[in-house]
């Protein structure tokens, strides 16, 4: 097994559409932060211009290196799963398509183990993707802007919010939420691993994968009761934002933040747990479905 | 001796399509056993079956005196293979890919097996160029080092020389002979042409719509004392006065439309000089096997010319 996940990952690193990723990641991060440096105060006051403030707000130090990680965030966790479908589609798909996965299945291991190196490696690989949107997104971020206080807009029903963490109170918060975002992710790789089972070339897993997270994050925009009643709490794409929740901060009864405290834990718990119960599920059907496969490519 | 592989009442079924029926044969060890049918005969999906890529639908299949599904991975890691095209990591080198399937075999590929392999299939000197640069043949000779590279027992070659040149083939087919004879290893080889496993197999099979047709050993099923001579001649009735006047006259196996006698091979020329000596124009006298003429009416679709096999 440890053999398999190392000859894969080392399959992963030899082929050019890997670094792909990375590239995106870099380059859109790099944007980002040209562009907040060079006029984030408009973007800020786009921001604040239906927030009413009863306070001064020193909008350079609110345009800090954690700010700008979760601008960052907020807008590539969306696009992030289509660059771990590109792999993850792949996985079997273009190894039929290539034409050695009837070479590898004469090989003496089982189906599978050779889906759980797949999964695996695919895992590795979000992981990667995700240590260096932490290094572009945040380390960057706090060099080229520095660290202080850490505010966070925020739509809550009908009311914008304005919440202030700490900056010795944020680390950790990242920590997690990269964590967090890692389940998410993989769950995005589980799935473009199952589609990838079924088919001979990686597009159609690949476009696939994307496609069914569109609809359903949209599906998951849609605030319509009986849509969050009934469709919303079966849809993993209502669970992938759960990220967020690290930086909702509680506050007291005189709005004060609290530090070190979350807002709705059990609610970023109960996320977490159906990501994993939906991984558990498309992986299991994956191994499932692959273990009975005819191979004819 | 206890045969190598043993496949007994082996069938598969796809939805509307039955792709083995009841099939059953044996190898025995050190054999080149040709497995030869025409495409679409079932030879490809008996082939996977035999490395588990496609589940039977029915029967046994023994290799190494064990049962494959039970023994998988025992078995496996004693059987090399080659099933159609070579495909493999054409963004790898061919080190890089046969080290990778060295150690997907269970083995610690070591410097100087990985060269030694590639210098048997003649690519040492390209050893780390990329796959990707490759022709079909050096690709399926890296394929063959692939299979070679775990120093399996039995080696199975489904259509190997599909997509070489003549001289691709040749090579294939001596390297082929070279694990047999040299190396001791067991060889089943499949191809839709009678005359390469005539060149190769010393034992073969012939498989069609998924049944088997004939199995046996390849001087018998195609032995030259029982060689079919067309005479192709404008003069038919005086060529059939002089054959019914000869020691092939008890030998004729057709007058019309052409006449077809049984001979040995080596009777030719005499046959072709009493002809010529008693002033039969003569436009041919044409050599085929009756496995040949069976088989080729396997693979001929009506009104479409095919090609003689080699002799």
């Amino acid at each position: 097994m440890w053999q398999l996940l190392q000859i894969e990952l080392f399959k992963i690193s030899r082929r050019p559409r890997t670094y792909i990723a990375f590239a995106v990641i870099t380059a859109l991060c790099l944007v980002f932060q040209f562009a907040f440096k060079m006029d984030g105060e408009s973007y800020l006051k786009l921001m604040l211009q239906n927030v009413d403030l009863d306070f001064d707000l020193d909008k350079k130090k609110v345009i800090n290196g954690y700010f700008m990680c979760y601008i960052i965030l907020n807008t590539l966790l969306v696009q992030v799963p289509i660059l771990v479908a590109l792999i993850a589609g792949d996985s079997i798909s273009g190894e039929a398509n290539m034409g050695t996965l009837r070479l590898l299945l004469t090989k003496p291991f089982s189906r599978t183990q050779l889906i759980l190196a797949k999964f695996i490696a695919a895992v590795i690989f979000t992981t990667m993707l995700l240590l260096w949107m932490a290094v572009s997104a945040l380390v960057l971020s706090m060099l080229i802007f520095g660290v202080d206080d850490m505010m966070i807009f925020r739509v809550k029903g009908d009311a914008s919010q304005i919440l202030l963490i700490q900056q010795d109170d944020v680390v950790w918060r990242y920590v997690a939420a990269f964590g967090f975002a890692t389940v998410a992710l993989t769950v995005i790789a589980a799935l473009a691993l199952l589609l990838s089972v079924f088919a001979e070339n990686s597009i159609g897993p690949i476009v696939a994968s994307v496609c069914i997270v569109i609809v359903c994050t949209v599906i998951s925009n849609i605030n319509v009761p009986i849509i969050d009643k009934n469709i919303k709490p079966w849809l993993f794409t209502s669970d992938l934002v759960g990220w967020k929740g690290f930086f909702y901060i509680k506050v007291d009864e005189e709005g004060v933040p609290i530090r070190g405290s979350l807002e709705n834990w059990p609610a970023i718990r109960n996320s977490l747990f159906k990501l994993l119960a939906n991984i558990g599920v498309l992986l299991g059907t994956a191994i499932w479905v692959f273990r009975k496969k005819d191979v004819l490519s | 001796m206890s045969p190598i592989v043993s496949v007994s009442h082996l069938s598969k079924k796809f939805p509307g399509l039955t792709a083995v029926d009841d099939l059953s044969f044996t190898v025995m060890p050190g054999d080149v056993y040709g497995f030869l049918g025409q495409n679409g005969a079932g030879k490809s999906t008996t082939m996977r079956m035999l490395l588990t890529l496609i589940r039977s639908s029915g029967g046994s299949i023994h290799i190494f005196d064990k049962e494959l599904a039970a023994n998988r991975h025992d078995i496996l890691r004693r059987v090399g293979a080659v099933i159609e095209k070579p495909d493999l990591y054409k963004y790898l080198t061919a080190w890089q890919n046969l080290a990778i399937f060295a150690r997907m075999s269970g083995i610690r590929p070591a410097k100087t097996l990985l060269m030694n392999q590639l210098q048997l299939v003649g690519l040492a000197d390209r050893a780390h160029d990329k796959v990707k640069n490759f022709s079909q043949g050096m690709k399926q000779r890296l394929g063959i080092a692939v299979a070679l590279v775990h120093d399996p027992s039995l080696i199975i070659l489904d259509e190997p020389t599909n997509g070489l040149d003549p001289q691709g083939i040749a090579e294939m087919r001596q390297l082929i002979l070279r694990l047999s004879n040299e190396m001791g290893k067991t060889v089943i080889v499949s191809s839709h042409l009678l005359g390469e496993i005539e060149l190769m197999a010393n034992r073969m099979l012939i498989i069609n719509k998924g049944r088997k047709v004939v199995e046996g050993h390849v001087a018998e099923l195609l032995d030259p004392a029982r060689t079919i001579v067309q005479v192709d001649t404008p003069d038919t009735a005086a060529a059939l006065r002089v054959i019914g006047d000869s020691a092939w006259a008890a030998r004729l196996k057709s007058s019309t439309p052409l006449i077809r006698i049984e001979m040995h091979r080596n009777e030719i020329p005499a046959l072709a000089g009493i002809l010529v000596n008693a002033g039969i124009s003569l436009q041919g006298l044409v050599p085929k096997h009756s496995l040949e003429e069976y088989f080729l009416s396997l693979t001929t679709i009506p009104g479409q010319h095919v090609a003689t096999f080699a002799d």
